[in-house]
């Protein structure tokens, strides 16, 4: 339970640690938070010759509202975007999500990118992010590029971050005023990882769907969305027969796992549970 | 593979303190085995149990999920810069007046855990509270009592708070 020796190195600059990134020639990891890094280095289930501490680089401790994006920098801390008025504002599933999200303590140190990168397959803001359509800013010595959500994720703690770049921004869509927002989790316990979650939006024009996103974790290798799912929904009429029906389509279209907490049947079984109350919120709670 | 020392400057319960560590050393370690502070006690060494909870620049933080390097400049409370055995914490009084610990493992991140909570919110629900309390395990589930103390704890400092004239 204690970590292999690494060499520490903890820059003051951006560059500097991008820098540092690109000139690795072992394995260098990048730490904010350390709260998913760290028990997968007592555990030697990661092993970085090199770490490379970013928590003094102040300038990317930040959210702010950024024309139609809200824009998150990388040493963001769960407990500040969780208790922040602004995100509950402009993305309020955001918010709703990090109800479940760990805790307190965990909280204080743990960042949102730094949580992205680590992609567990059963974490919140991964379906979080690929519900609200967000965009993953990457910056390595080599330069920016940007790659939307939906193409971040690649597996099992997988990422396309390549091994020089490093996660600086998350940019979120603001969440329109005719769109509503559900998230619906069961955990074995309060704070723990989802064995099954669903989170999803629903923007409701004149009494029909417009638009919907849904996606899920805890179920699969990765946060999946559903847009096939989604297209299910859309110009519908809300109902609690339409959000069973599709429950149950996902039930079905989704290749559950399973592991020591639950089994295949009864993942399915959270699937059709907390599908229509993930969706039934969202429609609940558009504002009126 | 280097276990090369880097000098730290830290400040522990109040003392500035300078120390040679290696950068793999725990936080939670750089307390118990450099410092001899065994009141931060080590249950699950992942981030689960809590036990390890102290405070740095006025947050809780798990001791066993931070490397004592990155803890250059910080300041960090211990459990014990609560009370003395004369003179014990509100929180620590409420404790054993209320039976908020058994076997004691899990005390000193429950007694860190919830004097955040109180700093925060000097007059919390029961709900509150356990959810709180939700990232600490107690081995002996003595929750209810657990709760019952810190209740009692943030009454008794909600009615010594001297009221500024």
């Amino acid at each position: 339970m204690k970590p292999a020796p690494f060499e520490y190195v903890r820059p003051g600059t951006l560059e500097e640690a991008l820098r540092l990134l690109a000139e690795q020639s072992g394995e260098a990891k990048l730490i904010a938070g350390g709260q998913s890094l760290v028990p997968m280095m007592n555990f030697r289930l990661a092993r970085p010759e090199l770490l490379i501490d970013i928590n003094s680089l102040a300038a990317l401790d930040y959210h702010r509202r950024d024309g139609d994006v809200l824009a998150i920098g990388a040493l963001a801390r769960h407990a500040t975007l969780s208790a922040s008025a602004l995100v509950r504002s402009l993305c309020p599933l955001v918010t709703e999500a990090y109800r479940h999200v760990a805790h307190g303590t965990v909280r204080n140190r743990g960042t949102l990118c730094g949580n992205l990168c680590h992609a567990d397959p059963a974490s919140e803001m991964p379906a979080v992010m690929l519900v609200l359509g967000a965009t993953l800013v990457l910056r390595s010595a080599r330069g920016e590029r940007r790659v939307a959500a939906s193409d971040f994720f690649t597996g099992l703690y997988s990422t396309v971050v390549k091994p020089d770049e490093m996660l600086i921004e998350v940019r979120i869509p603001v969440t329109a005023v005719s769109c509503g927002h559900g998230f619906a989790e069961v955990s074995a316990r309060k704070g723990d990882y989802a064995m099954t979650l669903v989170a999803s939006t629903l923007d409701i024009r004149g009494g029909r769907i417009y638009a919907a996103a849904l996606a899920y974790a805890g179920v699969s290798d990765r946060a999946l969305r559903m847009v096939a799912l989604e297209s299910r929904l859309v110009s519908q009429v809300p109902s609690q027969a339409l959000f069973n029906e599709v429950a149950e389509a996902a039930a079905h279209s989704i290749d559950v796992g399973e592991d020591q907490h639950a089994d295949r049947a009864y993942r399915s079984d959270l699937i059709r549970t907390l599908t229509p109350r993930a969706l039934a919120q969202a429609a609940a709670s558009i504002a009126t | 593979m280097s276990n090369k020392l880097i000098e730290i400057a830290v400040t522990v319960n109040g003392k500035s303190l300078e120390r040679r560590v290696p950068p793999r050393m725990l936080l939670s370690d750089f307390l118990r085995h450099e410092l001899h502070l065994t009141g931060t006690h080590v249950g699950c060494e992942h981030g689960v149990c809590g036990a390890c909870n102290v405070e740095v620049d006025g947050k809780t933080a798990r001791s066993c999920l931070m490397f004592a390097v990155q803890a250059e400049g910080a300041i960090i409370n211990t459990v014990e810069s609560l009370g003395t055995i004369a003179k014990l914490h509100p929180l620590q009084q409420a404790f054993w007046e209320k039976h908020g610990l058994q076997c004691g493992f899990c005390t000193p991140g429950m007694l860190m855990t919830a004097k955040e909570l109180l700093a925060a919110n000097p007059n919390p629900t029961r709900e509150e509270v356990t959810e709180a309390i939700s990232g600490n395990l107690c081995r002996c589930t003595g929750y209810q009592t657990i709760v019952d103390a810190v209740m009692s704890a943030a009454e008794a400092m909600r009615n010594s708070e001297v009221t500024p004239s």
